[in-house]
């Protein structure tokens, strides 16, 4: 990846004058302009060169060993099993819909992560700024514990911990009725079908519309008004309230479809599976930790000023958290906090050093079937890089959209 | 909650009795008795490290007091955050570095407290907010942010955003020392105009001996934590009695 | 001080251990609440935590069903029984003193480098010998030493040459697609640009990928390059990429004034760089490049996944041993000790370097 910064002129670096009536040549090779062409010429035909080498030897290997080419084998069948699938896969499907469920399971965990690390490491960043020596000392042992072990050793820990020290099905521990916890992963309970859930689903989502309904329209009555309104209560009370009214008036039914022990494994109810599991947790305790380094910074970054000024106006603790600091902690928090969901998601690919079936190992193994090496590394890379620009474009965005107006 | 009982006239509007404070070992504020009339206007000057921001920062309670009494308006400051709530809606602040809120426009800086506080609504409070900001004459500025003003700018918007609530008293934390020489003057006009405008209760930490003469009642010397002394401007700047305040307007006066 | 302040002190408020308690634990109801509750959770879980590492763990086996019917704590003796494996992989048995000396040379020349007074212009060469002497050490036959193919090291030594190889040579590299990257000449600044952000939009794991089943199709036939090297050339490309940002950062957060005055006393392009903004840019970096060395040292283990012997593959494979099934825990922990060891070291490092550069910039 040859790529030499070039010269733009010895002695003589000074700016190059716009548009002079009339330019004073040297000799052309001392011509900052002209030195700088041939630099960027030569830069571009090395690196041309090392590709054509490389793609000759490329073309010369493949033909040898009598490897494919293109991505034809796409449409061919996989006939591998993959252990966790959110759509329907079998191995008679393409290889095309096994990258898919790998592309969607990568997607499941980098998702919840990024949920589950930001809850955590907002509360232990907040912790650690505790007046309670405790509390912040506890904070500050976890983080530094955290961040200074590898995670892959991390997510060898907590995989070890749940398949070896967990018992197995025949023994589960059962930390709450219908909830089974072995060697097999967690099984637990999911809502039988009936009506009585279905209209709780469908009451939650009005419940979120009511909530944003309301929240504008307490916005509205406080600029006619003045009078505020527990809008955060009023909130909650209503993405909560109405899903448990919905149950209770389609007869709060209490069937579950439990998980229950045959043989040497259960069947029914939900699974969390060892490798997701284990994953899941090392991704979270991992990031989590950076995480609340940069809540911690970013709430420090704001100036005691500011909170004096609040206070001083007789804005309350909580008004001046919600009003003046975290607004401002939250531009100082955005771009670090951005990186950090790139790296849950480009860290879920260690998924394959446990093998929970994310895009990683699938194409790791469609490589390996298929022996088109260069294909496969294209799609990982091809995957990685739309997720990644996506958050990134996404960011740079929000980032835009709240930045300090400055002179 | 909000108001205590109303006080006859004649009571203080401040009463800092035997006030004490410590920062660790060091003593902040020794024995600190201070009564300042309704309307009174008081500047207060010293060396640095003298305690005099302190001793105004414990006014509305930004710093705490370790032993002694703080009577503000009839209230009295307590660990009670209701007594302190009540404080700092009658008492203003205008800070040294301005501290305006740099993710709220101009406007939005003023009218967040009397929204939030005194729930007006929207349109009365930056109906209100205009008022204040043609005072302090920069009314066109009002939908800019605090990064796009000048410091001198800054510091009105700060006056105007305290007055906004309607205090009875002000405190000013060294208003003009972060400024550039040529802003001073803009920024102490308006404070005069204030003064002579309204019968607002001042309290006001400088280095501005002209300001002093022309609008305090009463200066006050501080040094090492104590009220070493204190006169009207006329007999304070012609006829010191302490050494310490001697030495002291020697050295500012004297360039 | 004069009498006037010293006299009066009358009712200072108390300090000692009482008001402390006070202050930190006890501020208000809520606080002495979860005070009481973490305290609590601690009476309940460090009393066990300690018995399984120390008062119930066993430290002298000769298996693992003897272990466990000796107590119910750590099987430690697994530690004594399998350290050298974990620590030093493959490498045959009677040479490890070769790796061992290879181990501390690198920490003392981590050590020498930390030390302000020996950054000097000799501090690179120095390395640069100490990598040729940790080449000689690991494979031998010269001066007597018998030969070791590289296949065989593994352990501790494997996972520092991985690291320190890994940021010698893509230190400087860094340093040229920093440049690159904001160089005036349209065509470099995009060369440089889309390498970074090609090789930090993807995992690392997929650049190990790619460097164990691609570059052997990559290279002319009958040159083949073995898998040490691999995963090294690959640590390169992922370590350059981020380094470089680093040092972007650097380079940006100095004034424009630095450049014009650079050259306004004439200085080539090379010679600026050399003597007057490298030399600031990097000293405001060394936080956040020690940061990165960090984040290279711990993704160092990332090469279990091509197979090679660093110290956390070597953990995993003490592990197998049928003697000791189950040990997992002992020989992470044990492992873990070690990468914490470096890396906490190196980050209170890094803090230290951060609040001098700070104090001298309110200065």
């Amino acid at each position: 990846m040859a790529s030499q910064p070039a010269k733009t002129g010895s002695g003589s670096a000074a700016p190059i004058p716009k548009a002079p009536p009339k330019k004073i040549r040297g000799v052309f090779w001392n011509d900052p302009q002209v030195r700088g062409i041939f630099y960027q010429i030569l830069a571009v035909g090395l690196i041309a060169a090392a590709v054509w080498w490389l793609a000759s030897n490329t073309i010369a290997n493949l033909n040898s060993r009598n490897i494919a080419t293109g991505f034809h084998f796409l449409s061919r069948e996989a006939g591998f099993e993959i252990g966790e699938n959110l759509v329907e896969y079998s191995p008679a499907d393409t290889y095309f819909k096994a990258l898919l469920v790998g592309v969607l399971n990568t997607l499941r965990i980098a998702v919840i992560g990024i949920i589950l690390a930001t809850i955590i490491g907002t509360i232990v960043g907040i912790c650690r700024l505790s007046k309670n020596w405790l509390v912040a000392k506890l904070a500050s042992i976890y983080v530094e514990v955290v961040r200074n072990i590898p995670l892959l050793l991390q997510l060898f820990f907590w995989y070890s911990m749940i398949t070896e020290f967990l018992p197995g099905p025949r023994d589960a521990l059962k930390p709450l009725p219908g909830f089974f916890l072995s060697n097999r992963g967690l099984k637990f309970p999911l809502p039988a079908q009936e009506f009585a859930y279905d209209l709780a689903m469908v009451l939650f989502a009005v419940g979120l519309i009511a909530a944003v309904a309301v929240s504008r329209w307490a916005k509205k009555r406080q600029n006619a008004t003045g009078q505020p309104f527990p809008t955060l209560w009023a909130s909650i009370g209503l993405i909560l309230g109405l899903p448990i009214a919905g149950w209770l008036i389609g007869g709060a039914p209490l069937t579950f479809n439990a998980p229950v022990l045959q043989g040497f494994n259960f069947v029914g109810g939900a699974t969390l599976t060892p490798e997701f599991t284990a994953l899941l947790l090392g991704l979270v305790i991992y990031t989590a930790c950076f995480i609340a380094e940069i809540v911690r910074s970013g709430i420090q970054a704001v100036g005691k000023g500011q909170t004096e000024a609040s206070m001083s106006l007789g804005l309350s603790k909580g008004q001046t958290l919600r009003l003046i600091i975290m607004p401002q902690a939250l531009r100082v928090i955005v771009p670090p906090m951005t990186s950090q969901y790139l790296n849950i998601t480009k860290n879920s690919s260690l998924a394959v050093a446990i093998g929970y079936p994310d895009i990683v190992s699938v194409a790791n193994t469609t490589l390996n079937q298929t022996g088109q090496a260069i294909e496969g590394v294209a799609i990982i890379m091809a995957v990685f890089l739309t997720i990644s620009l996506s958050i990134a474009a996404f960011m740079g965005w929000y980032n835009k959209h709240i930045a300090l107006v400055e002179r | 909650m909000a108001d205590a009982a109303p006080q006859a006239d004649t009571a203080p509007m401040i009463i800092l009795d035997k006030v004490n404070k410590w920062y660790g070992d060091f003593h902040v504020l020794t024995d600190i008795n201070l009564n300042v009339a309704r309307g009174e206007r008081i500047v207060i000057c010293g060396p640095s490290g003298s305690g005099k921001s302190t001793m105004i920062r414990c006014i509305n309670r930004l710093e705490e007091h370790q032993a002694g009494r703080i009577v503000v308006d009839g209230v009295e400051l307590t660990n009670d955050v209701r007594q302190v709530e009540a404080v700092r809606r009658k008492v203003g602040m205008v800070f040294q570095h301005f501290n305006l809120f740099p993710h709220l426009t101009i406007l939005e800086n003023l009218t967040l407290a009397p929204i939030w506080v005194r729930k007006t609504p929207k349109a009365e409070a930056e109906a209100t907010a205009m008022k204040y900001l043609e005072r302090v004459r920069i009314p066109e500025q009002a939908n800019k942010y605090p990064g796009q003003l000048s410091g001198g700018q800054q510091q009105r918007v700060a006056i105007a955003r305290a007055l906004c609530v309607n205090p009875s008293i002000m405190l000013f934390d060294e208003p003009t020392s972060a400024l550039d020489p040529e802003m001073v003057a803009e920024v102490l006009d308006v404070m005069i105009k204030l003064a002579d405008e309204s019968n607002v209760t001042m309290l006001c930490v400088t280095h501005e001996m002209g300001f002093a003469r022309s609008v305090a009642d009463r200066v006050i010397f501080m040094d090492r934590g104590q009220i070493v002394e204190q006169n009207t401007p006329d007999e304070f700047f012609n006829h010191p009695q302490n050494e310490r305040t001697k030495l002291f307007l020697s050295q500012i006066l004297d360039h | 001080m004069t009498d006037a302040t010293m006299t009066a002190a009358p009712l200072k408020p108390a300090t000692g251990p009482i008001q402390w308690l006070r202050d930190n634990l006890f501020a208000s109801p809520f606080h002495a609440l979860v005070t009481v509750l973490i305290a609590w959770f601690l009476f309940m879980s460090l009393p066990g935590l300690l018995d399984w590492l120390l008062f119930d763990a066993v430290f002298h086996a000769n298996n693992v069903r003897e272990c466990r019917a000796a107590g119910s704590g750590a099987c430690w003796a697994f530690i004594g029984e399998k350290h050298r494996l974990i620590l030093f992989g493959l490498y045959p048995y009677d040479e490890q003193w070769r790796p061992m000396l290879v181990v501390l040379l690198l920490l003392a020349m981590v050590g020498v480098s930390c030390m302000r007074r020996f950054w000097t212009k000799w501090l690179a060469p120095m390395w640069a010998a100490t990598l040729v002497l940790v080449g000689i050490l690991m494979w031998g036959g010269v001066l007597g030493l018998t030969y070791v193919e590289n296949a065989k090291w593994g352990g501790l030594p494997l996972t520092m040459i991985l690291a320190f190889v890994a940021i010698a040579v893509a230190m400087p590299l860094g340093v040229l697609l920093a440049l690159g990257r904001r160089s005036d000449l349209p065509a470099i600044r995009a060369i440089c640009t889309i390498y970074i952000e090609l090789v930090r939009g993807v995992p690392a794991v997929s650049l190990l990928f790619m460097a164990s089943v691609m570059l052997p199709l990559l290279l002319p036939e009958g040159m083949s390059i073995d898998k040490l090297l691999r995963a090294q050339i690959a640590l390169i490309v992922y370590a350059s990429a981020y380094l470089a940002e680093v040092v972007r950062g650097g380079l940006q957060s100095l004034s424009k004034g630095q450049y014009e005055a650079a050259d306004a006393l004439g200085l080539s392009y090379w010679q600026k760089q050399r003597l007057v903004i490298l030399p600031q840019a990097l000293r405001i970096t060394i936080p956040p490049l020690v940061n990165t060395i960090i984040t290279v040292f711990k993704d160092t283990s990332l090469v279990v996944i091509i197979g090679l012997y660093d110290l956390m593959n070597a953990a995993k494979a003490s592990i197998v041993d049928p003697a000791w099934r189950g040990s997992s825990i002992e020989a992470y922990a044990f492992v873990s000790v070690i990468y914490f060891a470096f890396c906490y070291f190196m980050s209170k490092y890094s803090q230290g370097i951060e609040r001098r550069l700070a104090k001298a910039q309110q200065r």
